[in-house]
């Protein structure tokens, strides 16, 4: 158990800390790089399915994004192989909730009102609480 | 599409777990055991659910804000585990049915509101303020 280790406590959360903000970065890029882009569904009608990847895989945010995804999924492996499963996995995935919903606020100028805070809250206690 | 999200995403992972364990450890000196994993059905149907789930999802993020996308399809969580219960049979304890409880009302909150931010845009020929439809 970390909590019995000195010093283990510090290491979990420096990783745990790693996989959030590699991931939050990842899903900020893809979002930014997709409202730039436009919907997809129009421009799927236009220059077809080609044309809609290609728009998306030339896009150098969305590139930047799955750069990102990918150093946070290294994190995670890295973590587990470190550390328990049943901390890193439930703590992760649920605080990407509220520093996705912090970062859309700052980066991405969404409109986070008080129904989306509790929103992410309430998702980000659930997954803590269902993927134990 | 919300749906198609919230649903294979955790399918996927589930049926890429259920695949890696029939596979077994693989180790750093035998990585060739992962081209093997690749002819286990439960990976290759895995695989082809997160592809779906990736489209899905960037489909979704270019008519609606990151902060509605991801709590609405955080619901998957809550399906796959009650999936997990009446088809698998497996035991859910009261702090996973409290999870369950506050992911859908979680999603509940979020799906009442807007899904997407206008942006306000100068109109370049006037200077009014017009916002995109």
């Amino acid at each position: 158990m970390s909590v019995l280790m000195p010093g283990r406590g510090l290491a979990d959360a420096t990783m745990i800390a790693a996989i959030v903000i590699f991931a939050t970065a990842g899903d900020v890029f893809i979002a930014s790089a997709m409202r730039g882009i436009g919907d997809l569904d129009d421009i799927k009608a236009a220059r077809g399915l080609g044309g809609a990847a290609l728009a998306v895989l030339g896009s150098g945010r969305f590139v930047s994004g799955v750069f990102f995804m990918a150093l946070s999924f290294f994190s995670l492996l890295f973590a587990l192989s470190h550390a328990d499963l049943s901390l890193v996995a439930p703590a992760s995935a649920s605080l990407t909730f509220v520093t996705n919903a912090i970062a859309a606020k700052i980066f991405l100028k969404e409109n986070v009102d008080r129904r989306r805070w509790i929103a992410a809250v309430f998702v980000c206690a659930g997954v803590a609480l269902l993927a134990r | 599409m919300l749906g198609v999200v919230a649903v294979t995403a955790p399918l996927g992972d589930t049926l890429l777990s259920v695949g890696m364990k029939r596979v077994g450890p693989v180790p750093l000196d035998h990585l060739s055991t992962l081209i093997y994993a690749l002819r286990t059905p439960q990976i290759l149907v895995g695989i082809a659910l997160l592809i779906c789930f990736f489209a899905s999802y960037l489909a979704s993020l270019s008519w609606a804000d990151l902060t509605f996308v991801l709590p609405a399809t955080s619901i998957g969580n809550v399906i796959v585990a009650l999936l997990a219960k009446f088809w698998l049979h497996e035991q859910i304890s009261p702090g996973r049915w409290i999870g369950i409880l506050l992911i859908t009302a979680g999603v509940g909150f979020v799906t009442q509101g807007p899904s997407y931010t206008e942006m306000v845009k100068e109109c370049p020929v006037s200077g009014a303020e017009v916002r995109p439809s």
